[in-house]
């Protein structure tokens, strides 16, 4: 049974830098277990709205709803300690530990005990660590160090980071950028898996269209701080305003 | 009240040192912007372009063409030694951890002081001034050095000519995309060492320049190196690192300073730029005019995993304690005397690494917290007559408690940012501790803090301070392999990853800077009961730079690093300090040879050694 | 026990004939040790001197058969400028070295901790040059004795001259740590009470080593004074006098000036050498009394230099610890020693002094004159000797300087 109402909405947000809008009245919402992706041109904001529901940013105008509760402008722990987690265009986990420990690090985290001084690090919740490695298939490379780690394991190991705190919403941004294209599908598959298991929205952007459009179940389109199309994969194909964008169509975005 | 004449000579005095300030601090600020070496040295190179000016100066014509000649001569000689400092010593420690390259600089500081001694002899050489470089102009009814106008002329000039250098010719424009983007330069083709090598001989012959337009207004001296070296990193820093009008702006900034400081607090022209430094870094975490670090270090690189200490480590460890206790039965009193300083500055050491290795936070001045707990100690026996035990336990209390209300303000930066703040810190303490006499004894210290009879022996005190800096060096040892360290050791990781997993990053810094400045503190108590006495030079920056000796030359990597790191150069200097007169040198070209051979320190190029030979 | 001293004796023996000066200086049979500890590295411009001072007069009392035939041997040692590492050298040269007693110091503040020590352990301390007044006053205890004349001294000489002076409104100039504000605070104290209508109008207090120097010299300027005292010295007052020179500062103006006289930093001024002002100093050149030119004869013949002011300290240093041994009649136990240097009589090459009972100050004097310009040099015209014992405080006084008394 998935709850009522969507996991996370958003409802017209507006964030400006100098005069120049970067994020102008956008309105969305995602629902448990589904997997939305957030795609436009370069420039489009969609940063700047991943940073805003992140907690980096603090949005001038509208509103970010939790399952139903404020986040808005919250800072980002707070907002992770809400059941948000996140992954990083450029990964970002930490090097001088070895993959278990990445992951107990997170769990420490989820349980409070970080400010603890006397007991080692490594003899907190070992097994849930590896519990949690086991379905994104990181377990055999446990004792490793994830400084050392190929690109396509270390996207791996920032999501079992992501899902340590049982997330209610994950945001991914460019999950697949700086991978092998052969790799790019089974990192998602294995999400979509995952977020269908444990009844997570996700939102992601990317920019590999067959990514895009082969696991999102809807697709939002921004442009200059716009949405300006929301719908299915078929929808957006067919969207006049997605295909100016995108192709060059020579009218202007918002110019009809 | 000053009247508009006055004002005026002011103005123009306080130009003249912005311009003499901004010789050096452009060449500093160049060679950080493209190479990112923090050189220490800079000051040194300054100091052998005052000692070269002179020796050509006063061989040439007493004219302005020979003084011209001379100064351009003393640029190239400096250019020649700056580029063959970058090819013989720095170019072969630019992939080590960050400011391992300090140490490198260090040592070259240590050795330029002896060497220039040696060429030059003690004694301060004045330049003898001919009559055009004693002429004035009269501005108001005031006379002002013609000299001093000169130098205000040239100060634009520079600028301009650095300016064209590095946006108008291809040179500056690849220096330029090197400063924004290394690699990318490097994937272009360009020959990056090249690159360097100019960039460090135009720095070193703007050092050299400075130096030489000190000479009609001072004199060479052996005590230039430091004095300029400080106040160039000051307009640096206050500047905004690498950028070059960020250096113009802040000599402007604190050569006004200095001028109109003087008439306002006499007594406090010291601290006024540090004070000054700490509220322009406070508002502006990147300098006046610098732009925020580049992206945060790809993953993967530089950082080592940290496992726990292999069995035979710890066998090691617990076979040295056990030969420390009884370290009282065979050696001297002289020699427990060394054994003593020995393990205090462990525990300073492992106090800097802490919070610098971990924790990410490198510390120009971490001998403040050392000289605070001393002082507390002091001043707890001299005015309260307070008990050893309670005499020791207020030093690392009084330390912790200043750090805490001072990093609240250091969290918010990092880098050499960070570390500036903190010697901006340590220098003003330095100045209470120097300057206001009737509170802290000034240079003549306090003194008969000497401990209590049970502790009066050399064996006893020793004991004492093996089991306070064991316990205390490992603590810290714990705490870092606790999930407390492990968070630390993952902001310094990732950031940006840190936040995303909810670690609340400052209050963990903060936290983190507490206690080092505590277990520095208690070290700094220690020493002033061992001493029986407690001096400003606790709180110098010779005593901080000694602690990031330590740290760097035992390995940042490792955790015991900073342990071996301390007793090699408490060890290495005592000895050298005894048997040579040129310990300096000797000591310097120590520290350059270590560099070069273990460049993750001792304890780290130990580590990997046994590793290799290690059957796999 | 196995020292671990004796093989750093070994280490020693190799390193130091290549590299340093030597550190021991041994006589034949049983010399009397003294540890002698200064900040060689740190303060060469005045410590070289200052040591070929001791060696020569090492040389020319061991060559006349010591001290009631028992040679002398210096052990010496470099402290780096360091306090902390002074002290840590004095426990070696007691402890391992068994020096009977300690000797040296430049910085005040390695004098200071050096004398806290010789309490601690009871072992005699002679201190040369240091010049803070708690050496002997405040902090003043038995163990130690100083040979130079303190910055009281000093400043009371320079006050009876500029007492003389027509001058009502003064400014000072000092370097900002105790011996600056000591000597600014004795001089203007010294002069107020002799000459009630002067006047301090201005003062400034550069940074030592750090002096701004254009901008003191118009701040000192704008203060429209009749005289200034000065007592910055090495660099900053190399600094301050060019750009005083050349902004006119010291034109129309008497200029007081503490230990501008000597050597170490009236000749980096050349000839810029401001004549007429009056300093204290040591005029090596002029002073033609038997013993000096004895001395300077000697010291240029065996270093092919001229004296410095540091020569004299470390010569005269040398002199009065024999005079002070050999009161002690062989008797070199702690106690005895202290009491023997009291009242003992030696000579200097500025002549005459005793080390005085009630405080343990010496009564070397120095030098009070004028500068001028010779052949394109600073030098000392006009120059007489004022013994310190003329210018100490009452007795009664002193008793109260110094509260530790003994």
């Amino acid at each position: 049974m998935k709850p009522p109402g969507p996991v996370l909405a958003v409802a017209g947000l507006a964030k400006s830098f100098g005069g120049v809008a970067a994020v102008a009245e956008v309105t969305f919402a995602v629902a448990s277990g589904e997997m939305l992706a957030l795609i436009g041109p370069n420039g489009a904001g969609k940063s700047t709205c991943f940073n805003i529901l992140s907690g980096q940013l603090r949005p001038d105008r509208g509103e970010v709803l939790l399952g139903g509760e404020t986040i808005t402008g919250l800072p980002p722990r707070a907002i992770w300690r809400r059941g948000v987690g996140r992954t990083f265009q450029i990964t970002a986990t930490f090097a001088s530990m070895t993959v278990r420990e990445n992951v107990q690090m997170a769990l420490l985290s989820h349980h409070r005990r970080l400010w603890r001084f006397l007991r080692p690090a490594r003899s907190h919740f070992a097994d849930e660590a590896d519990a949690l490695l086991a379905p994104v298939g990181m377990e055999d490379q446990a004792e490793r160090c994830a400084g050392e780690l190929a690109y396509g394991d270390l996207k791996r190991l920032e999501l079992a980071l992501a899902l340590a705190h049982a997330p209610r919403l994950l945001l991914m941004d460019e999950p697949t950028a700086g991978m092998a294209p052969s790799e790019r599908g089974g990192l998602m598959a294995l999400t979509r898996r995952l977020a269908a298991e444990r009844d997570i929205a996700v939102l992601f952007t990317e920019h590999d269209m067959d990514v895009v459009f082969g696991v999102a179940d809807r697709i939002l389109v921004l442009d200059r701080g716009r949405l300006i199309a929301e719908g299915s994969g078929a929808e957006i194909r067919a969207d006049a305003n997605v295909r100016a964008v995108y192709l060059g169509s020579g009218a202007t975005s918002g110019g009809h | 009240m000053p009247g508009a004449d006055q004002i005026l000579v002011a103005l123009l005095t306080g130009l003249a040192d912005a311009a003499a300030l901004f010789f050096v601090a452009s060449g500093l600020t160049v060679i950080f912007g493209v190479t990112r070496v923090v050189n220490f040295a800079h000051g040194s190179l300054t100091m052998l372009g005052a000692y070269c000016g002179w020796s050509l100066i006063s061989r040439l014509p007493p004219t302005p063409l020979g003084f011209t000649l001379g100064a351009l001569a003393t640029m190239l000689v400096l250019a020649v030694i700056g580029a063959m400092m970058e090819i013989g010593l720095l170019r072969r420690v630019y992939r080590a951890p960050e400011l391992f390259q300090l140490l490198a600089t260090f040592g070259v500081v240590l050795m330029a002081e002896d060497i220039v001694q040696a060429l030059w002899g003690v004694e301060d050489l004045a330049l003898r001034r001919p009559p055009w470089l004693r002429a004035f102009v009269l501005v108001g009814g005031a006379r002002f050095p013609r000299f001093d106008l000169f130098v205000i002329v040239l100060f634009p000039l520079i600028f301009l000519f650095l300016w064209l250098l590095f946006t108008r010719t291809r040179w500056g424009r690849l220096v330029r995309a090197a400063t924004e983007d290394r690699d990318m330069v490097a994937a272009l083709g360009v020959d990056q060492r090249l690159l360097f090598t100019s960039v460090f001989a135009l720095g070193a012959a703007l050092a050299g320049l400075g130096g030489v337009l000190a000479l009609p207004d001072a004199s060479a001296n052996l005590g230039m190196d430091l004095t300029t070296v400080t106040d160039a990193f000051v307009v640096v820093v206050v500047g905004g690192l690498g950028s070059l009008s960020g250096a113009a702006l802040a000599s402007l900034l604190i050569g006004f300073l200095q001028a109109f400081g003087i008439m306002l607090v006499p007594k406090a022209t010291l601290a006024l730029v540090f004070v000054v430094m700490a509220v322009v870094l406070v508002l502006r975490p990147n300098g006046l005019l610098g732009r925020p670090p580049g992206r945060e270090r790809a993953s993967g690189e530089t950082q080592a995993v940290v496992r726990p200490a292999p069995r035979a480590l710890g066998l090691l460890g617990l076979g040295t304690l056990i030969l420390a206790l009884l370290a009282p039965f065979f050696l001297g009193p002289y020699a427990l005397a060394i054994a003593t300083e020995m393990l205090i500055a462990m525990l300073f050491a492992a106090s800097l690494h802490f919070m610098m290795g971990p924790g990410g936070m490198a510390s120009f001045g971490h001998a403040a917290w050392f000289g605070i707990g001393a002082y507390a100690s002091a001043f707890a026996v001299r005015l309260l007559a307070a008990p050893m035990p309670l005499g020791l336990l207020v030093a690392p209390v009084a330390a912790a408690v200043m750090a805490a209300l001072f990093g609240s303000f250091v969290v918010r930066l990092s880098g050499v940012y960070l570390a500036m703040l903190t010697l901006a810190f340590a220098e003003i303490a330095w100045a209470i501790a120097f300057q206001w006499v009737n509170v802290t004894g000034g240079d003549n210290g306090i003194l008969g803090v000497w401990p209590a009879s049970a502790f009066a022996g050399p064996r006893a005190f020793y004991w004492l301070t093996l089991l306070l800096t064991t316990l205390g060096t490992l603590w810290l040892r714990r705490i870092l392999a606790a999930p407390f360290g492990y968070a630390l050791r993952g902001v310094r990781d990732s950031r940006r990853r840190a936040e995303a997993i909810g670690v609340a990053v400052m209050p963990l810094q903060l936290t983190a800077f507490t206690l080092a400045g505590a277990a520095a503190g208690l070290a700094g108590g220690l020493y002033a009961y061992g001493k029986g006495s407690v001096f400003p030079t606790y709180i110098s920056l010779g005593h901080s730079v000694d602690a990031l000796l330590m740290v760097l030359l035992g390995g940042v990597g490792t955790i015991s690093g900073p342990i071996v790191g301390a007793l090699a150069y408490t060890g290495l200097y005592d000895v050298l300090l005894s048997v040579t007169g040129l310990w300096r040198l000797v000591l310097g070209a120590a520290i350059i040879l270590l560099v070069l051979v273990f460049p993750e320190g001792i304890a780290g190029g130990v580590f990997r050694l046994w590793q290799r030979m290690r059957p796999a | 026990m196995i020292e671990i001293s004796l093989s750093r004796r070994a280490l020693l023996a190799a390193g130091t004939a290549a590299l340093a000066a030597p550190r021991l200086a041994r006589a034949d049979a049983a010399p009397i040790r003294i540890g002698e500890i200064n900040s060689y590295s740190a303060v060469p411009a005045f410590t070289l001197p200052y040591r070929n001072g001791w060696q020569l007069a090492l040389e020319q009392i061991n060559a006349a058969g010591g001290v009631n035939g028992r040679k002398l041997a210096v052990i010496s040692d470099n402290d780096a400028g360091k306090p902390q590492d002074a002290v840590r050298l004095a426990g070696e040269l007691v402890e391992s070295d068994r020096v009977d007693l300690l000797a040296g110091g430049f910085l005040s503040n390695v004098g200071l901790a050096l004398s806290d020590f010789s309490a601690q352990k009871r072992v005699l301390y002679v201190a040369g040059e240091p010049l803070t007044d708690a050496l002997v006053w405040q902090n003043g205890q038995k163990f130690c004795y100083r040979l130079r004349p303190s910055t009281f001294v000093q400043a009371a000489i320079l006050v009876e001259e500029a007492a003389k002076l027509p001058a009502k409104r003064w400014v000072t100039v000092a370097p900002n740590y105790e011996y600056g504000q000591s000597a600014v605070k004795w001089f203007s104290d010294l002069l107020k009470a002799k000459r009630p209508d002067v006047e301090f109008v201005a003062a400034q207090w550069p940074a030592l080593g750090h002096i701004d120097a254009g901008a003191v010299a118009e701040a000192l300027a704008s203060a429209k004074p009749e005289a200034i005292y000065n007592v910055t010295f090495g660099p900053d007052l190399t600094n301050f006098v060019r750009q005083g020179n050349t902004r006119g500062l010291f034109e129309g103006r008497s200029v007081v000036s503490l230990l501008t006289g000597e050597p170490e930093y009236l000749d980096p001024l050349g000839d810029e050498t401001p004549p007429g002002w009056i300093v204290t100093g040591y005029p090596w050149a002029s002073l033609e009394t038997p013993a000096h030119v004895a001395f300077r004869t000697a010291y240029q013949k065996k270093f092919n230099d001229y004296p410095r002011m540091g020569s004299v300290v470390g010569y005269s240093l040398i002199q009065a610890i024999a005079a002070g041994l050999g009161r002690a009649n062989g008797d070199f136990a702690s106690d005895k020693l202290v009491s023997a240097f009291a009242g003992a009589e030696f000579e200097t090459p500025f002549g005459h002094a005793l080390f005085r009972a009630i405080d343990h100050q010496s009564t070397l004097g120095t030098f009070v004159g004028k500068t001028a310009l010779k052949d394109g040099k600073g030098v000392m015209v006009d120059w007489r000797y004022v013994d310190g014992a003329s210018v100490m405080p009452p007795d009664a006084e002193v008793h109260k300087l110094r509260p530790g008394a003994g």
